[in-house]
């Protein structure tokens, strides 16, 4: 008996330093949900600080405009809650977009490097910066610092490759 | 010479309407007046344009580099100007326009500088390369750049070589009437495909319902070095489709989600096998293909055409439009759709331009309820349960699509077909898949997104951490100087130092004697001496006052 407590303690204490998890599943979880926008239009400074707010109940799961309605109902699955619609305070869904920077007027102030959450601006002081177009997440957040006011979003078109087959729209035969 | 012949489950037969076409020899389409050639024509990423707007470009020459390793180049499908690159309407279901190069023919169609490949004396993957330079893709349907099927990977091996004859859409016959009239240049580009996979059989498998293309296959075959067994396989829809055909003549099924060459089959569109010996024997690119101009036209008939020509030009060809033609498809009835334009220029693809009217395609009847009859799932040549794939789908319900595999779909339109409620399940089908597509695209955005800036905030930690380092090590070296003393001597180094240079200099300076005193009277030179003194006599002063 007491040889299989020890092994048994033995093996908990094995499986305690094997299988430690070193960061909170559920905050992973949610922010493998969240669109990685970086936006900060909930509020914290990024995707992954707002999962961790939701995940110790600091901010309500309705507060992401890029990841939708589609998003809310996701991580209302995932939590166990009902859903909420979306707070207008943080902001409307709104069509993905690029930024674009007018290469005529910037003025290469690196405002806008020291912005862009992800990298997606290349450029030096006095040059001209441009946007890493396939790396830009639409967060909009270099728009604002520009003191020449040379960024603009560009929604993204539908082309060929990127294009959808719709939802069968069928007419139903009336009886 | 009997081959035992396998059977997939499934199918259909719907009326064949061939003979509406295969009455006239294939024609070669006159030039056109302007080739729009689109740069994205095959699976992967769009050519990269290589040509300016102005550019006289010759027949064959390359207008768009292949770009990323799925690709293909393009090329200018007869001499002429460049007039254009810009977006046109393309063949696509979604009617939207692409990037396109417009060429104004000249007229004179003259061919750039192209020679045969010496294949067989040549590195295996350079000869790849080249194929992808000259633009060979499947020219089956899906348009996979040929040069990645014909790489025999690991084992350096395909042991199974498949020409598809099949050719079981309605109406298309293009395959047919190639095989017919060119067999002895498609074993040719067969030779090439069982040189580059190493191949021990090859096999070309043709639909019974072409006895006249069977027979010239074999005829063909038999003036041929090395084995080649023709094998006419039932008539059954949708028997042309590689995983039917493969199933049909070996028995053996490719594995959900795998490819044929998992199981040591390579399957070739018989046309690819036709432009791959233009390629290596001849060294042209694929410029031009066979495409049947059948259904509601006065001369259905197949043509020999130019990509890139448009097909306004192109029906012309089988006379006057008629009254009752309601619109265009691309492919067959089953698997082809609908083209917005009739301004889209043809392409590699297109195997098929099916003219309609009401009176041949009348308008499918309205939708009725599912009645779960289970017919779908008898006809699907796939294995899969088309009707709780459509219960899914139409629910949104995607994760559930691809745990009943979904993906193995190969969209031959069987189900649609034989439906009794006429619902349009590959409708269905296509959207889910492209809403999964998409779900799948946004989600590798988000994890870039989430790995840069993750990779950011280290970055801005890790900078921050460098500069409090450079800070601190500065601080304390300031504090190392503060309270240590000065070396005594220092200052007469310096001075040392100083004066050496001042000597050096100096010594420079008298060395070089002025050029232009050589012919001066006595007296103007007295004068320079003097000057020349009261500088020595001042910078004598100013160095005292250095010195002290």
């Amino acid at each position: 008996m007491s040889g299989l407590a020890v092994f048994l303690g033995a093996a908990l204490g094995f499986a305690a330093v094997r299988f430690k998890v070193h960061e909170d599943p559920i905050v992973e979880q949610i922010d493998a949900i969240l669109p990685q926008t970086q936006c900060g239009q909930c509020g914290f400074p990024g995707c992954k600080p707002y999962a961790t707010a939701i995940a110790n109940g600091d901010a309500e799961i309705n507060q992401c405009p890029p990841g939708g309605e589609d998003g809310i109902h996701k991580l209302a699955e995932l939590l166990g809650v009902e859903f909420k619609p979306l707070n207008a305070e943080h902001g409307e869904p709104k069509p993905k977009s690029v930024a674009v920077i007018d290469e005529t007027t910037c003025i290469g102030c690196t405002l806008c490097i020291q912005a862009c959450p992800v990298d997606a601006i290349l450029g030096a002081a006095k040059q001209m910066h441009t946007i890493i177009a396939p790396e830009c997440t639409g967060c909009e957040l270099c728009v604002a610092p520009c003191p020449v006011d040379c960024i603009s979003m560009a929604p993204i078109a539908e082309d060929v490759a990127s294009w959808k087959w719709k939802y069968p729209v069928i007419k139903l035969k009336v009886a | 010479m009997t081959r035992q012949l396998y059977e997939f489950n499934g199918g259909v037969h719907p009326e064949g309407h061939k003979h509406a076409s295969t009455s006239r020899p294939i024609g070669i389409a006159p030039l056109p007046s302007v080739l729009i050639v689109p740069l994205r024509q095959h699976i992967g990423q769009p050519a990269k344009p290589v040509v300016a707007v102005g550019e006289q470009v010759l027949k064959g020459q390359m207008i768009g580099q292949a770009d990323g390793y799925v690709s293909v180049a393009v090329h200018a499908p007869t001499s002429g100007t460049v007039t254009d690159i810009a977006h046109h309407v393309v063949a696509h279901p979604s009617g939207l326009t692409d990037l396109c190069v417009t060429i104004t023919p000249d007229g004179a169609d003259r061919w750039i500088e192209h020679s045969a490949l010496d294949y067989r004396n040549m590195d295996a993957s350079h000869l790849r390369n080249l194929l992808r330079e000259l633009g060979i893709a499947g020219l089956g349907g899906a348009v996979f750049p040929s040069f990645i099927k014909l790489n025999p990977g690991a084992t350096q091996k395909v042991p199974t070589l498949i020409l598809n004859g099949g050719e079981c859409e309605p109406w298309i016959t293009c395959d047919d009437m190639l095989m017919r009239e060119r067999a002895t240049d498609i074993l040719a580009g067969a030779a090439v495909m069982r040189h580059m996979l190493n191949s021990d059989e090859v096999l070309v498998g043709i639909e019974d319902n072409k006895p006249e293309a069977i027979a010239a296959m074999q005829a063909a075959a038999s003036q041929c070095d090395f084995a080649v067994e023709v094998v006419a396989v039932p008539t059954l829809y949708p028997g042309g489709g590689a995983k039917q055909l493969i199933k049909t003549l070996t028995g053996k099924e490719v594995p959900s989600g795998g490819r044929s060459t998992d199981i040591g089959v390579a399957t070739f569109n018989i046309g690819t096998a036709y432009s791959l010996h233009r390629a290596v024997n001849h060294g042209e690119p694929l410029i031009s293909r066979i495409v049947t101009i059948t259904g509601n036209v006065h001369r259905p008939q197949n043509f020999e055409v130019l990509v890139g020509t448009p097909l306004t030009e192109l029906v012309r060809l089988t006379g006057a439009t008629r009254d009752d033609t309601s619109g265009y498809v691309m492919g067959g009835p089953m698997m082809g759709f609908d083209l917005t334009s009739t301004e889209v220029p043809m392409v590699k693809a297109t195997n098929c331009i099916l003219v309609k009217s009401p009176a041949l395609f009348p308008p499918a009847p309205p939708a009725m309820p599912c009645i779960r009859c289970g017919r779908c799932a008898q006809a699907c040549p796939a294995d899969l349960q088309p009707q709780e794939l459509y219960w899914f789908a139409r629910a949104k319900n995607f994760g559930k699509t691809q745990e009943y595999n979904l993906f193995d779909c190969i969209e031959c339109g069987c189900c649609s077909y034989v439906c009794p409620s006429h619902i349009p399940l590959v409708q269905y089908y296509r959207y889910a898949k492209s809403e999964i597509w998409a779900k799948e695209k946004d989600k590798k955005a988000a994890d870039l997104a989430r790995d840069r800036h993750e990779f950011r905030q280290l970055r801005i930690e890790r900078e921050q951490q460098e500069r409090a380092a450079k800070l601190a090590l500065k601080a304390s070296a300031k504090l190392a100087e503060a309270t240590t003393d000065k070396p005594a001597d220092a200052d007469a180094a310096k001075k040392a130092a100083i004066q050496a240079a001042i000597a050096r200099a100096k010594e420079k300076k008298d060395d070089v004697a002025p050029r232009n005193v050589d012919n001066l009277p006595p007296e103007k030179l007295q004068e320079i001496a003097d000057i020349e003194a009261r500088r020595a006599k001042i910078r004598a002063m100013a160095q005292d006052t250095v010195e002290k």
